[in-house]
């Protein structure tokens, strides 16, 4: 129970103060590097917990994708960023005050839970099987249109992003397979009768 | 101690608060903003975790797998919105689009 | 019989007023002469057949249902009885006459049609009036008779101040028939019953109730009756609701002989002798009647002898002369005023055919200054005139009932006026003697101004040639101005005249015994009332032997001074206003009651209502309602759109603020 206790205290103040830092970086390499740092721990607290599948996505798809994907995009773009970090300082205030506000809510829902002091520990496997199999075993059969939704989903992003983004330079020789595949012996070949040592 | 549900809440309840506060004074930065949106989701995430956990209950972690390609897909399109509007404009300070001005 | 007599003339009006244009002009003037023809020769049958009868009592013929609501039970009925028809035949001839009269008058006019129908639907409400059985179906007459009034003073309605005319005789009438319409309430509310035989039987256990108002006990028959005479005041153009009679000049001339002379003037004078039973119970209300109608006849003497208008003249004699008839009234003898309304019928309707007659010889000119010396060029209408100012100004053989129609009734309210006891006798007395002078004066000096010299002689005096024409009571005429020759009216506007000089010289002496001389009581058996106290038909009977002379007194003197002035000495008119301006002008302005009461209630009226119009209307019911509607719609929209800025990070921060009301409200209000 102590090694929980310790993992835990470690995993959040770490993760609360990179959250910290992605959002008052001044430079956005650094605040990307925070935010891989923020899911890491957050995988920590979700292996804790024992979702240990859940645990390992995190890190494959946030931190290998997402956060690389935004670490291409910072460098990518050639920005001005500090005069992007105007208006921090007005907005201090009211920001902080709602940010509180809702803070506050939050907390008082929480604290009022009357939760009894179960350890959240690590769920024993149930009727034996891993996280990922009992995982596997409800997705795929209660949970299957979901499952499929969030397939058309990615396909959505995957296919939008593209259409967003994707652009023609001009000059730069490409494909066209339709006229590849359609192209006909009588349009592109025809037999000369070339004389010998006379050339075309 | 025990760490109990209620430890785990309120740690969602504070990285929650810590992204709402990021897109509010991060306003001008979208590239902030989006990283801030994905501290909020992270913040949905612990607390689903959480909760299936406390109720041994594995519906928790199915939604928070979806909640979790709903979320990338959501930074793809962000960004590439991000890359097509800085293509058209040339720099990605928001302020300029007020076209949506009633 | 008596159903076709009062309704002959509604059918006229149907007739001409609906198919007027099909059937045209000529067919419209026919057949409502006819119609009231036959209605005016029933009317003398009706009155031989009632005055010969031996009933004793009113005969009631019912005609109609009308409402009944709890104790409310009104019911369409005829009253007849002796001072029906009394009635019947004065607005019966004196109507049948004047549609003759009107076809030559208005023989070039273009809206006949309408001119008669209206004709006959004013007969017909008159008609209603003093046959009604009930004080809502006389109520239903009066303002019948009012909305005739002011249809046919406007019927050159192109022209302002006819409409003008028009509106203010009704505005006025109206003020009179508030009174009325509040007076048919309280009686109401004292008997439970609106008609006449109902009430006249519960007046005497009425004569000593009282009503409490405003803290003070009231005798309740002498509230009543004040109210009903105030409707009186109004119909009758007396005392302070008089100013409308002289503006009704506006309408063609008929209308005046008809309305303004003989009829609709005198419904005052009747209702307050159908209603004699009630009057007579009430000493203080009759004192009142009394001593406006003296004032009246004074009032009204005192301005016509100033003014230069033919027509207006002759109008403040008839204001005049109803106060007369008030007087008569008033001091108990209501058959005297009754009477005086029966003579006065004809030489005052004999007097406006006259100077229709007149008008139309000069062509179109109704001011007296441009007149003179017509005698030679109309002597029929002359001698017309000449009998109707005999029979106005009371010429008759002193001391005895021999004379012209106006001596025998005028000088019997004098007398009358004399042996009162009642309160305001002797003012009244005072009054209508002076009056006689006056009446004498005016009418003498209309008289020798249009009739006798040589025209152009008071041209003088005529204000500048601009104005010459306003007075023109016709369309455009096609005569040419008026320096030619006057010719007389066609035949079918004098014989109307003859028929009424008939009755003014007649009149007074064949009718006097069975109207206020010895025949009294089986004349008028119970149609008027007679109180116990009230012997004044005898008591006038032994006046001294002064007395009865002073009328005719007043009469010479008033024709002496005339003659002076406008045939001996034809500059005294001039010196005597010159000498005495401001009385010339008071009198000329008619004591300025026309400034005054614009002053007091026209104005601050229209105050009120561009009070009401722009403020009550216009900025609080518009504008809280459409108007300000609207403004502030625009108002919160050009508000509103100041959210919608463009700004993406502005529309994420309010969703967020959104999210944290919600989650507020559910906190703190709980999921229901």
């Amino acid at each position: 129970m102590q090694a929980e206790a310790v993992f835990f205290w470690i995993f959040s103040a770490v993760l609360v103060a990179s959250a910290l830092a992605v959002i008052t970086a001044r430079n956005p390499v650094h605040s990307v590097l925070f935010l891989i740092l923020a899911f890491v721990n957050a995988a920590g607290l979700f292996l804790l917990m024992g979702a240990e599948f859940l645990a390992m996505i995190l890190v494959v798809v946030y931190v290998g994708a997402v956060a690389v994907l935004f670490l291409f995009v910072v460098m990518l773009l050639d920005v001005d960023f500090a005069e992007l970090k105007q208006g921090f300082v007005r907005y201090l205030p009211i920001g902080g005050l709602i940010a509180l506000f809702v803070a506050g809510e939050l907390g008082y829902v929480a604290l009022d839970w009357s939760a009894s002091p179960e350890p959240a520990a690590a769920a024993s496997p149930v009727g034996g099987l891993s996280n990922t199999a009992a995982l596997g075993r409800v997705l795929y059969t209660h949970y299957f249109y979901f499952f499929q939704a969030a397939g058309m989903i990615l396909l959505t992003a995957m296919v939008g992003a593209i259409v967003l983004t994707l652009r023609h330079k001009p000059g730069v020789k490409r494909q066209n397979i339709a006229a590849q595949v359609a192209r006909d012996p009588a349009s592109s070949v025809e037999l000369r009768k070339v004389a010998s040592r006379a050339g075309l | 101690m025990v760490i109990g549900l209620t430890h785990y809440l309120t740690l969602a309840a504070i990285l929650f608060t810590i992204g709402v506060a990021g897109i509010i004074l991060n306003h001008k930065n979208i590239i902030v903003i989006l990283m801030s949106v994905e501290l909020i989701l992270l913040a949905v995430n612990i607390n689903l975790i959480a909760f299936s956990t406390h109720s041994g209950d594995l519906t928790g972690q199915v939604f928070a797998l979806l909640v979790l390609t709903v979320a990338a897909a959501e930074a793809a399109i962000g960004l590439a919105v991000l890359v097509a509007y800085y293509r058209n404009r040339g720099s990605i300070a928001v302020d300029d689009i007020n076209a949506l001005k009633g | 019989m008596y159903d076709l007599i009062v309704f002959l003339p509604l059918l006229g009006f149907l007739i001409a007023g609906l198919f007027g244009r099909q059937i045209g002009s000529r067919a419209s003037e026919l057949v409502t002469t006819s119609l009231l023809g036959v209605s005016a020769l029933l009317s003398w049958v009706a009155f031989f057949s009632v005055a010969l009868g031996h009933e004793e009592q009113a005969l009631i013929v019912p005609v109609a249902n009308w409402l009944t609501s709890g104790k409310v039970v009104v019911a369409w009925a005829l009253r007849i009885d002796m001072l029906t028809a009394v009635m019947l035949v004065v607005v019966g001839t004196v109507s049948f006459v004047v549609h003759l009269y009107s076809i030559g008058y208005m023989a070039e006019d273009p809206s006949r049609p309408r001119f008669f129908a209206f004709l006959s639907l004013f007969t017909f409400a008159m008609l209603m009036l003093v046959t009604a059985d009930n004080l809502v179906q006389m109520f239903f007459g009066w303002e019948g008779v009012g909305l005739a009034s002011y249809l046919l003073i406007g019927f050159w309605y192109e022209r302002p101040s006819a409409n003008a005319a028009a509106i203010k005789a009704f505005v006025v009438n109206r003020i009179g028939d508030f009174g009325f319409a509040l007076g048919i309430f309280l009686l109401f509310a004292l008997t439970g019953s609106v008609g006449l035989e109902q009430i006249f039987a519960a007046a005497p256990g009425m004569a000593g109730k009282t009503i409490h108002l405003w803290g003070i006990d009231w005798d309740a028959l002498t509230i009543a009756c004040l109210l009903l005479f105030m409707g009186a005041m109004g119909k009758s153009a007396q005392f302070l609701l008089h100013t409308w009679l002289p503006d009704a000049m506006e309408g063609p001339t008929p209308v005046s002989a008809l309305i303004h002379a003989a009829t609709m003037v005198t419904a005052g004078v009747f209702m307050v002798a159908r209603l004699s039973p009630l009057f007579d119970l009430a000493p203080n209300a009759l004192a009142v009647v009394t001593i406006v109608g003296a004032t009246t006849a004074f009032f009204a003497a005192t301005v016509g002898l100033v003014q230069n208008d033919i027509k207006r003249v002759i109008a403040y004699s008839t204001c005049s002369q109803l106060g007369y008839m008030f007087v008569g009234l008033g001091v108990g003898g209501y058959s005297l005023g009754i009477f005086h309304l029966f003579t006065h019928a004809f030489f005052k309707a004999l007097l406006f055919l006259g100077a229709g007659s007149v008008i139309q010889a000069v062509h179109h000119e109704q001011d007296m200054r441009a007149m003179g010396g017509l005698r030679k060029e109309i002597p029929f209408t002359f001698w017309m005139m000449t009998i109707g100012t005999l029979a106005l100004t009371g010429v008759g053989i002193p001391f005895t009932s021999i004379g012209f129609a106006g001596y025998v009734s005028k000088d019997a309210i004098i007398e009358a006026s004399y042996a009162s006891q009642g309160f305001g006798a002797t003012y009244a007395f005072v009054c209508v003697t002076v009056a006689a002078g006056l009446t004498s004066f005016y009418s003498w000096r209309l008289v020798f101004m249009t009739f006798f010299g040589q025209r152009g002689d008071w041209a003088a005096s005529l204000p500048a040639p601009a104005h010459g024409h306003a007075n023109d009571d016709h369309a455009p005429d096609k005569h040419g101005h008026g320096a030619h020759a006057a010719h007389e009216s066609p035949q079918v506007m004098l014989v109307p005249l003859a028929i009424l000089a008939f009755g003014a010289v007649v009149a007074g002496v064949a009718f006097r015994y069975w109207f206020i001389g010895g025949g009294v009581e089986g004349f008028w058996k119970h149609a008027l009332f007679v109180g116990a106290g009230n012997k004044i038909l005898e008591d006038m009977e032994h006046v001294p032997a002064l007395v009865s002379f002073l009328p005719t007194l007043m009469m010479l003197l008033g024709l002496a001074v005339a003659y002076y002035m406008y045939m001996v000495d034809r500059a005294a008119p001039k010196a005597l206003a010159d000498a005495n301006p401001a009385l010339y002008r008071f009198l000329l302005n008619k004591w300025y009651f026309d400034e005054l009461y614009d002053f007091l209630f026209v104005r601050p009226a229209f105050r009120i209502g561009r009070a009401f119009w722009k403020g009550g209307d216009g900025a609080i019911i518009d504008g809280l309602g459409p108007d300000g509607v609207s403004a502030r719609v625009l108002d919160v929209t050009r508000n509103v759109v100041r959210l919608q800025t463009g700004y993406v990070y502005h529309y994420a921060f309010a969703m967020l603020l959104g999210v944290a009301l919600i989650a507020t409200w559910y906190l703190f209000g709980g999921i229901r």
